[in-house]
């Protein structure tokens, strides 16, 4: 696998605030990898360093083998961007932003079918004004993947997104992976780092606590999954307490939920619950995500 | 260079599609010459050197619009792009900045020579106005003049800290400046103590060198604006040029 990004001792103050704090990462090609942390961890930093965008105050960085600092504008040719904070002229027209964005590269693909792709084909003459947060947003991406870039920054994509818009830019993000290209995204969002990310760095207060595939995270956690469901009475929890991988059972009223782990424990809990004849309800698992890792990392809960 | 000439293009479209600026840029000065046409004439005057109201007023009307596309659109334009974000997404391109700068420079500076063609030609049309100069001068004064007032727009747009703060300090620059000129109202007929003020305002000396080479004045005549102006360039080039910022924080 090759590197994309190689970041080693990041480091990058304002005043007395370390923002960044000693960060080191490497994201492969073909990846989609995603820093997440509380806002003001540090990521809009570490990436607009990355970018080129801003100088760090120590450490090196190789962006597609370029020095974001001295070859920032040969880098900035073949990467695309979506600010977390920028605008467009008010009254500049959707195919006008992005003709003129694919002029200002050497090389570009034609603009139509990547406004097709975001979905914005029928505001293509709208003014940028007259779009929604989310039509700004997606048309964010559509300029980002203009010059056919190989490595795609997403800082924040899906921040202040209903759930609907949310969903369909997971959609293009893996498209792009799809099509070969490597992700480096920022969120706030921990489920979005878990569906979109190959792996994920997780930052705190300008630091890397942690790095890996969301599955090693979750993991290494070593917490318990849940079976929850609901069932009436009359019949014996303590059954269910000699399922293999069962550690602790728990009833409220009609409501059951079931502490263990182990791939076989919904099975297990299920036969049990047949054999007994028990007529159940609802039964749906619930597993560790992220934000427990994030949890048992921080010792705090991430708010949005 | 295809995405320079594009960027010019798009961005002349972006100030004809504000309609306060077009407004201010390219009609209120031939409305004024037709306001003030209506109720003074154009007859020749020995105040004003046996020349008519809208013969001095058209020169003076240049450096009018010079002031209200330096001292107003590009405060507000350039604090406002900066503040919004349009700035660090050009940024993030492999566009030059010195490239943005020029084509957006090369848009302000054509929308003020096309305010003043439009003034002129109602000047000609309406009030048959007297060209007295040579039309070499009076284009090299009027660059020099928009030159000087585009670069004190910038450096007025990095030293204030918002796009608000640009707005108001170009509008408390920019009114008593139109007024304490002679760019509306001839200084001639105004008092002494006025005349006196506008001594030290940037502004007289471009309505001054401008209305001298309207009417054929020899540049020797001027050299005192010609410094003034050139002055206010160097000096407030330098001075944007160390304090320009590309994103708010």
């Amino acid at each position: 696998m090759s590197e994309a990004i190689v970041v080693e001792d990041l480091c990058k103050s304002y005043g007395d605030v370390r923002a960044v704090d000693g960060v080191s990462f490497t994201v492969y090609t073909g990846e989609i990898f995603g820093m997440v942390g509380p806002n003001g961890a540090g990521k809009t930093t570490t990436v607009e360093c990355v970018e080129g965008l801003r100088r760090p105050d120590r450490g090196t960085i190789r962006v597609l083998g370029f020095d974001p600092q001295r070859d920032g504008y040969a880098l900035r040719e073949r990467i695309g961007v979506q600010l977390q904070e920028a605008a467009l002229p008010d009254r500049i027209r959707v195919d006008e932003a992005m003709s003129l964005f694919a002029s200002l590269y050497p090389r570009s693909v034609d603009w139509r079918p990547l406004l097709e792709q975001v979905g914005l084909t029928d505001k293509q003459r709208s003014f940028f004004a007259d779009l929604s947060g989310g039509q700004k947003q997606r048309l964010f991406v559509a300029l980002a993947l203009v010059n056919d870039p190989d490595l795609i920054f997403l800082d924040e994509l899906t921040t202040g997104l209903d759930p609907q818009a949310r969903r369909a830019m997971w959609d293009l993000v893996r498209g792009m992976r799809e099509r070969g290209k490597t992700v480096f995204l920022t969120t706030h969002y921990m489920e979005e780092a878990e569906r979109l990310c190959n792996r994920v760095a997780i930052i705190d207060h300008g630091r890397i606590v942690a790095l890996d595939t969301p599955e090693n995270l979750i993991r290494s956690l070593g917490a318990e999954q849940r079976v929850v469901f609901t069932a009436d009475g009359g019949w014996d929890g303590a059954v269910l307490r000699g399922v293999p991988g069962v550690t602790r059972v728990e009833r409220i009223g009609e409501r059951v939920v079931v502490y263990g782990r182990g791939e076989r424990l919904v099975g297990g809990v299920v036969g049990a619950l047949e054999r007994m004849g028990v007529r159940f309800r609802d039964l749906h698992t619930e597993q560790p995500s992220l934000e427990d890792v994030f949890l048992a990392l921080t010792g705090r809960e991430m708010r949005e | 260079m295809r995405g320079l000439t594009k960027l010019t293009l798009v961005q002349m479209k972006l100030y004809l599609r504000e309609p306060v600026a077009a407004f201010f840029t390219l009609f209120f000065a031939p409305l004024m010459l037709l306001l003030f046409g209506f109720i003074y004439g154009n007859d020749p005057v020995p105040i004003f050197g046996n020349r008519g109201m809208m013969d001095v007023s058209v020169p003076a009307y240049m450096a009018l619009i010079i002031a209200t596309v330096g001292l107003m659109a590009v405060p507000i334009g350039t604090a406002s792009r900066r503040e919004t974000g349009v700035l660090r997404r050009f940024r993030a391109t492999p566009l030059r900045p010195t490239a943005y700068l020029i084509s957006e420079v090369a848009v302000y500076f054509g929308m003020t020579l096309l305010g003043v063609l439009l003034l002129i030609a109602v000047g000609r049309a309406v009030y048959d106005v007297r060209f007295e100069g040579r039309l070499l001068d009076v284009i090299v004064g009027f660059a020099l003049a928009s030159a000087s007032f585009l670069t004190t727009g910038y450096l007025i747009a990095s030293l204030a800290p918002t796009a608000r703060v640009a707005q108001v300090v170009g509008m408390i620059v920019f009114y008593p400046m139109i007024f304490l000129s002679g760019a509306t109202i001839p200084l001639q007929v105004l008092p002494e103590t006025v005349q006196n003020v506008a001594r030290f305002i940037p502004l007289t000396y471009a309505v001054r060198l401008l209305q001298g080479l309207w009417f054929g004045d020899p540049w020797g005549d001027h050299l005192r604006e010609v410094a003034a102006l050139t002055g206010l360039l160097v000096v407030g080039g330098i001075a944007a040029a160390r304090t320009f910022r590309w994103s708010a924080d």
